[in-house]
């Protein structure tokens, strides 16, 4: 019913600007990645495979690399953990309150990620909230140092940031969830608990994988919570990545980390997708 | 059987979801208390309740000079993301052309992937076509990169719309064009607006893209940034606060119009998020 130049019209201009603009970058971050720094920190197109070697000689940037892929898992399981059981509360539970509940997580979801982050920074800070509150109730009697600038602070930060991320998808797959199934299950005698786990919780798959993905990835590529409550030891593998981008100078090596963290993340999601097409009924 | 029969009998689940908004929400609590706070940020109990930071907050012109920046950014990559987001989203929606699947990932790509990775590609391209940093390069950083919002938006209005209005109206004889402003716009107008809002507060918000992209002129969440590293003051509680009351209210807006609008609009939202959920016609 479009005509030709209908569809041309409204194909052609974004077909063109993704092109130059996403396209043309990520080429050109891969290109740069096989190139090097010269002593006179001038970029030179000499194409080699040493950025790739170095990454895999050079044993900080895989200790790095693991730790990241450690919190950013730390950091899944907890959104999900607190993220599955609300969702399921919402959707089978809330009643008439569901609406009112459900813009109750989306109003962080959408709030600010700096306001958030800082947030935790005036709380677990060593003259912060919860030092105050540790020594208000004689607890503790000098600021306890560890609970900011450690691996711990980043995973709660984070989790507090991707929790609602990871509440949504799950949230519609179990709306989508057909009742009668569930009262089907109910009628021949089911208990609620082998309801949940036959019924439910395979038909929810396909949340389940899409909200840990946004979790895992979005927090493999943050550097700006390691940055406000990480501290050296929570250090992450986008931190490195920023440094090679700023004083450390070496463009290239940043380049083939970033090229790295692309392949695995479009590669997570294609994995995902696969499996979220198996699990999901038609 | 299920839903509300059910809901009398959870009260550990039910505890459970308010332990989840009690998480969610206590971060956000204390941030607005403390910016009352007349003894600093930190300690507790918070005592002397005033408004100085607010009033210090108020003078502070080269603040307000970047939260001009920042919604000068915004508007102009609101443009950039519906003037692309509308034809992407037709094209999905009603084209067919080779490449499409990799269109529709690659449009979406940036909602997923982390922010460093689409700031440091662009970075790599504007610094190759020779392009100073300046707002110009964070504009063009931000419309590209909220273009997948903006698509997935107006694509699940377009689901929506009865299509036997546009194909009355192409029979009656009124040209394409004429069909677009007609019918076509009126019926997405409320998605347009919706899309808007959102991108509007992601902008305003967004950090990791502009980290790369920025110039001599800071927008609000960088000037932000780097007055944090200079270590936590209440102004800047009382900023974020009021940053946080800004996105809560544009949130809320844009909620009702998505409801309004849309049959089952929350879950609408949820599957939007989805990686499957452009799949269309493909």
């Amino acid at each position: 019913m479009y005509s030709r130049a209908y569809k041309s019209a409204v194909t052609i201009p974004p077909l063109l600007w993704v092109t130059f603009f996403l396209t043309a970058p990520y080429a050109i971050l891969f290109c740069y990645s096989f190139w090097s720094v010269s002593p006179l920190q001038t970029i030179v197109h000499n194409w080699n495979l040493q950025n790739y070697a170095q990454l895999f000689r050079n044993p900080l940037y895989l200790t790095v690399l693991l730790r990241s892929i450690r919190i950013a898992g730390a950091v899944t399981l907890l959104a999900l953990l607190l993220g599955y059981p609300l969702a399921y509360y919402l959707s089978f539970h809330a009643a008439k309150r569901k609406d009112l509940l459900y813009q109750l997580v989306i109003i962080p979801l959408w709030a600010s990620y700096l306001v958030r982050g800082y947030a935790w920074k005036t709380i677990l800070g060593s003259d912060g909230v919860l030092n105050g509150f540790l020594q208000y109730l004689h607890i503790t009697h000098r600021p306890v140092e560890f609970f900011l600038y450690s691996p711990f602070a980043v995973i709660l930060t984070l989790t507090h940031i991707y929790t609602p991320f990871t509440f949504l998808p799950i949230y519609a797959s179990l709306e989508h969830v057909p009742r009668n199934l569930v009262e089907a299950s109910h009628d021949l005698g089911a208990s609620p608990f082998s309801t949940f786990l036959r019924v439910i919780l395979p038909l929810s798959l396909p949340g389940i994988l899409a909200g840990a993905t946004f979790a895992f990835v979005l927090t493999l590529g943050d550097f700006l919570a390691p940055l406000l409550v990480g501290g050296p030891s929570g250090v992450m593998i986008s931190n490195i990545v920023v440094s090679l981008f700023g004083a450390a100078y070496n463009w290239p090596l940043g380049a083939a980390i970033s090229f790295c963290m692309l392949l695995l993340v479009v590669t997570l999601l294609l994995a995902t997708e696969r499996l979220e097409k198996r699990f999901t009924i038609s | 059987m299920s839903g509300t029969s059910q809901s009398s009998r959870s009260p550990f689940l039910g505890a459970y979801a308010l332990f989840a908004y009690l998480f969610l929400y206590f971060p956000i609590v204390v941030l607005i208390v403390y910016s009352f706070n007349g003894s600093g940020v930190g300690g507790f109990p918070p005592s002397g309740w005033t408004l100085d930071w607010y009033r210090q907050l108020f003078a502070d012109a080269s603040l307000w000079d970047t939260v001009l920046n920042s919604v000068i950014v915004a508007a102009l990559a609101v443009a950039i993301a519906l003037g692309l987001g509308l034809p992407a989203a037709l094209a999905l929606d009603r084209a067919q052309f080779p490449g499409k699947a990799l269109f529709r990932r690659l449009v979406l790509l940036p909602l997923i992937l982390p922010g460093i990775i689409t700031g440091l590609s662009l970075l790599m391209l504007f610094v190759g076509v020779g392009m100073k940093l300046s707002l110009v390069t964070v504009i063009l950083g931000h419309g590209t990169a909220l273009i997948s919002v903006a698509t997935t938006e107006i694509f699940a209005g377009l689901q929506k719309m009865d299509r036997a209005q546009e194909e009355a109206s192409l029979d009656l004889g009124a040209n394409h064009w004429k069909t677009f402003w007609r019918i076509t716009f009126p019926n997405l107008r409320v998605s347009l607006i919706a899309a808007a809002l959102l991108i509007f507060t992601l902008s305003l918000d967004e950090i990791a893209v502009t980290f790369f992209l920025i110039g001599r002129d800071n927008t609000l969440p960088l000037e932000i940034w780097s007055r944090l590293r200079r270590g936590i003051t209440p102004e800047i509680n009382a900023i974020s606060t009021l940053i946080l009351l800004f996105s809560i209210a544009t949130i809320l807006i844009w909620y009702r119009l998505r409801t309004r609008t849309q049959l089952a609009g929350d879950v609408q939202t949820a599957t939007a998020l989805l990686p499957s959920s452009l799949e269309g016609e493909t």
